[in-house]
């Protein structure tokens, strides 16, 4: 039965990680402002080169 | 404000675009139906109705357009399109604010800048702004939060940068005014992350245990062949590592409150699930130790991560609530001009100005201090402080009192009071005396919990007793068969029963434009059985209405040029006009009057009307070879004012009215409105009193009103309203604040809070009868780790569908 301890670690890691991005994604502020994230989607820029003038997604609380 | 408004379908642009503390352009009422035979075209801008042959309807439109094209950002007008509802904004003249107050210095030389937007309809608005934004050179963070309608703005350079950055957003038709993020914000902030956070925990816990517990159910040989001893010790640990650390972690807000309740002696719901859930823990790791079983690991989870859920979506919709309440406030607070020694004018906050100071209030716009008036005279609109309608002549030496509205032209106060002696500071007394009377409400779960918690401990214990004296079974497993009463009791559904309601219930009036701020005000509008209104401004219009038209044509012309004021009769005017196009070359004479070429509209002296003197607010319409028209303005009831006070009764509540206004205007209104039982004349004093004396009757009372002076009556009433023009403090006292120009929405808010509290007790009966059926099974010793899994999670289950049932009944 040792296959059981590989499934146990494999699938509490991929659990783990998932925690972990969920956390990410709510210390960096992506769930401050769910209406404007669902409007943003809406306007492409077509200048969006990659060397575009970042603006931090966590400028707004 | 923009006058001769469209209809918008965004209640929160629509209703909140106050300029200085004025009622909102949804106030104004929407322009009637069809348009006149000269409008075909649309400005190019705004959208509004043009003359034909022109692009644009206002100097500020055609202006706006030339920055939008001339940055390249034309697409705007393309993309705000995705949203039907949205018209780009009329730009109008902006009030100053001192912002260098506000700007915070950031340790990398950066200066920053939070701010309330007014205007935002749709995502072409955020990107419109955050565009023009990202085209200075100097901006280091433009960006638009649409939930909260705040913009943080960050620069590299001076304090007097701010300006200019400001500015080229206020030309484009957007409102900005300073926005300090309280304290008390900041801390909402941090207890939302930290039930998310709990929430993620609880929710990867209870998915892992209970992946195991479904393994250690199935190899317990009834369905497959049973697995080996050291392979369920196994799984049982892992359940066990997993489970304690997060139980720890995501419990904390139930355990914190528990702690609270009963180091003051009470009790509430938190006590028995937190008991539940460390006793189901200690039990299980024991049984875990010991090889045995019977673990829990996952129901305890589980009940955390479902009460978690209830708690999470609970504190947004109320934070949503309260953030919005907050934007209201934050748009209406204004800066005052104060008159230097020297000449010139310093804007400053209300808190800046000293005793003595000489401070300027041009026309239409509110005074923000106490004072005495210093030289002229005054055409006042006190009712926000004194509940009084007609508005008052006041002349030099006259005491006037902040929240009041300057209708005539500009003037000069000195100040005499400030801070702790203002009026209003003695109203935030009597607002504190009352609530300390009221006394502390307990809510209905807390209510319960009292009796539950207490009969399902005598229950495990006499299971105990039952089992360890009659049954003579040894003492183990005596106590495991009481462990399990308890375990099969613990709250669940019972603690998931108000706030499933709740924030149901929350999150459907705030979409109706109600903003319900404190977590029990629901439970007390249900209980409601009296509804006392204040006259001015609750059951009356805020803004006054036009007292017959004599002419038609005349108040058409007499509205295309009263559109470019801002003062409160001029935008009264343009609503009763309808749809309205704007005249040509309008040049406004503060405190006076209208010009248009020769066409005049204004005070009876600027119209040159020599005979008679104003006996009410009134405009003259003066033109060249006809005589003078004159509009006369009068309060009138809101729209729908007579038919709510009917079916409040119909609803078999009791209405009075009690304002502070003069006996012949409060009885006009209440027979309009058939309401018998009036009171005029009352002080803040009296108000307290009179709703204290129907409070030691026994009644429940509601009380709406929008004034200074009901703001103490409001925090002595069971439960309170007000409108979102209502002064200040008393939005600010208000459980309850409501939006548009209707009372409709307190008949909405009662209806909702009756079916809510019935919802309630219905959860309630249904998961105290699941747990008295499942008591008798855990006595007995036949409840299993399975099956108290299966009957804690179906319990939960029925009691949210049952809640769903209230947004269902909503929509029909």
């Amino acid at each position: 039965m040792t296959v059981i301890l590989f499934l146990l670690i494999i699938s509490l890691t991929i659990a783990a990680g998932g925690l972990w991005f969920f956390m990410w994604s709510l210390r960096s502020g992506q769930y401050d402002d769910m209406d404007g994230a669902a409007n943003r989607i809406l306007f492409d820029d077509p200048n969006d080169a990659p060397a575009r003038k970042k603006i931090p997604a966590r400028a707004v609380r | 404000m923009r006058p001769g408004a469209w209809p918008r379908s965004d209640f929160m642009s629509a209703a909140v675009s106050p300029i200085a503390g004025m009622p909102s352009t949804a106030f104004l009422g929407e322009p009637a139906e069809g348009s006149r035979p000269t409008v075909t075209a649309a400005c190019a801008h705004c959208g509004s109705p043009v003359p034909t042959g022109q692009m644009y309807c206002c100097a500020g439109c055609a202006s706006a357009r030339d920055i939008i094209e001339g940055m390249g950002l034309g697409r705007y007008y393309a993309q705000r399109l995705l949203d039907a509802g949205s018209r780009a904004l009329r730009p109008e003249p902006a009030e100053r604010w001192d912002l260098a107050r506000h700007i915070v210095a950031k340790p990398d030389g950066t200066k920053e800048l939070t701010l309330a937007v007014d205007g935002l309809q749709c995502g072409a608005c955020v990107w419109l702004i955050e565009s023009v934004l990202a085209k200075e050179p100097a901006v280091t963070a433009g960006r638009v939060n649409m939930t909260t309608r705040r913009l943080r703005l960050g620069w590299n350079g001076t304090n007097d940068d701010a300006d200019r950055l400001v500015g080229r957003i206020e030309t484009l038709g957007y409102r900005l005014v300073p926005f300090d993020v309280p304290a008390l914000a900041a801390a909402r902030d941090r207890t939302g992350r930290m039930l998310m956070r709990s929430l993620a925990v609880a929710g990867f816990a209870a998915g892992n245990t209970m992946l195991i517990s479904v393994g250690i159910w199935a190899g317990q040989g009834h369905v497959i062949d049973p697995i080996g001893p050291a392979t369920m010790a196994l799984l049982h640990w892992v359940s066990a590592l997993i489970a304690m650390p997060a139980i720890a972690y995501a419990g904390r807000p139930f355990f914190a409150s528990a702690l609270a309740a009963l180091r003051q002696r009470r009790t509430n719901m938190d006590v028995p699930v937190s008991l539940g859930v460390w006793l189901v823990t200690g039990l299980s790791l024991m049984e875990t130790i010991q090889g045995r079983d019977h673990t829990y690991f996952d129901s305890a989870v589980t009940l955390l991560f479902f009460l978690l859920v209830g708690r999470v979506l609970d504190h947004r919709a109320r934070g949503q609530a309260r953030a919005t309440a907050e934007q209201l406030l934050a748009l209406r607070s204004a800066d005052v001009a104060v008159l230097q020694p020297d000449g010139s004018i310093r804007r400053a906050g209300q808190e800046q100005v000293a005793e003595g100071d000489m401070v300027l209030v041009t026309s239409g716009e509110r005074i923000g201090v106490d004072g005495i008036l210093a030289s002229g005279t005054a055409m006042l609109d006190t009712s926000l402080v004194t509940g009084e309608s007609v508005p008052v002549e006041a002349t030099a030496g006259t005491v006037v009192y902040a929240g009041t509205l300057n209708l005539g032209a500009t003037l000069t106060i000195r100040t005499t009071a400030t801070g702790g002696a203002t009026l209003l500071a003695e109203c935030v007394r009597l607002i504190e005396a009352a609530e300390s009377r009221r006394g502390r409400f307990v809510v209905l779960a807390d209510r319960v919990a009292q009796r539950y918690a207490p009969a399902v401990h005598l229950c495990a214990l006499l299971t105990f007793l039952w089992w360890f004296f009659a049954m003579g079974a040894p003492a183990e497993q005596a106590l495991l068969t009481a462990s399990a009463v308890l375990i099969i009791t613990c709250p669940c559904a019972l603690a998931l029963a108000v706030p499933a309601v709740q924030v149901i219930a929350t999150s459907r009036l705030f979409r109706g434009g109600m903003l319900l701020k404190s977590p029990t005000a629901l439970e007390r509008l249900a209980d409601v059985d009296t509804v006392v209104f204040d006259k001015t401004g609750t059951l009356t219009d805020p803004l006054p209405g036009l007292c017959g038209c004599p002419d038609p044509a005349a108040l058409r012309e007499a509205a295309s040029i009263a559109v470019s004021s801002r003062h409160p009769l001029a935008r009264a005017l343009v609503s009763a006009a309808g749809s309205v196009v704007p005249a040509e070359g309008v040049v406004e004479h503060p405190g006076q009057g209208l010009a248009a070429g020769d066409v005049r509209l204004g005070s009876r002296a600027f119209c040159g009307v020599a005979e008679g003197m104003a006996d009410g607010p009134e405009i003259w319409l003066c033109r060249p070879g006809q005589a003078p028209v004159r509009f006369r303005f009068d309060e009138r009831p809101r729209l729908d004012a007579a038919e709510i006070v009917g079916r409040l009764r119909n609803m078999g509540l009791t209405v009075k009215l009690i304002s502070g206004d003069r006996t012949e205007q409060v009885q006009r209104i209440a027979d309009q409105l058939g309401i018998d039982d009036w009171q005029a004349g009352c002080n803040p004093v009296d108000k307290v009193a009179a709703i204290e004396a129907l409070a030691k009757q026994g009644r429940k009372v509601l009380m709406v009103g929008d004034g200074i002076n009901d703001s103490p009556a409001l925090a002595a009433a069971s439960v309170s309203a007000s409108p979102a023009t209502a002064a200040d403090v008393s939005q600010t006292v208000a459980d309850l604040v409501f939006q548009g120009t209707k009372l409709e929405p307190i008949l909405i808010a009662l209806r909702t809070a009756r079916r809510a509290k019935s919802v309630m007790r219905q959860n309630l009966a249904l998961s105290i009868g699941y747990n008295i059926a499942m008591v008798p099974l855990a006595a007995a010793g036949l409840v299993t780790p399975w099956l108290a899994a299966a009957a804690m999670s179906s319990s939960s289950l029925m009691v949210m569908v049952n809640s769903l049932r209230l947004n269902r009944d909503a929509k029909q």
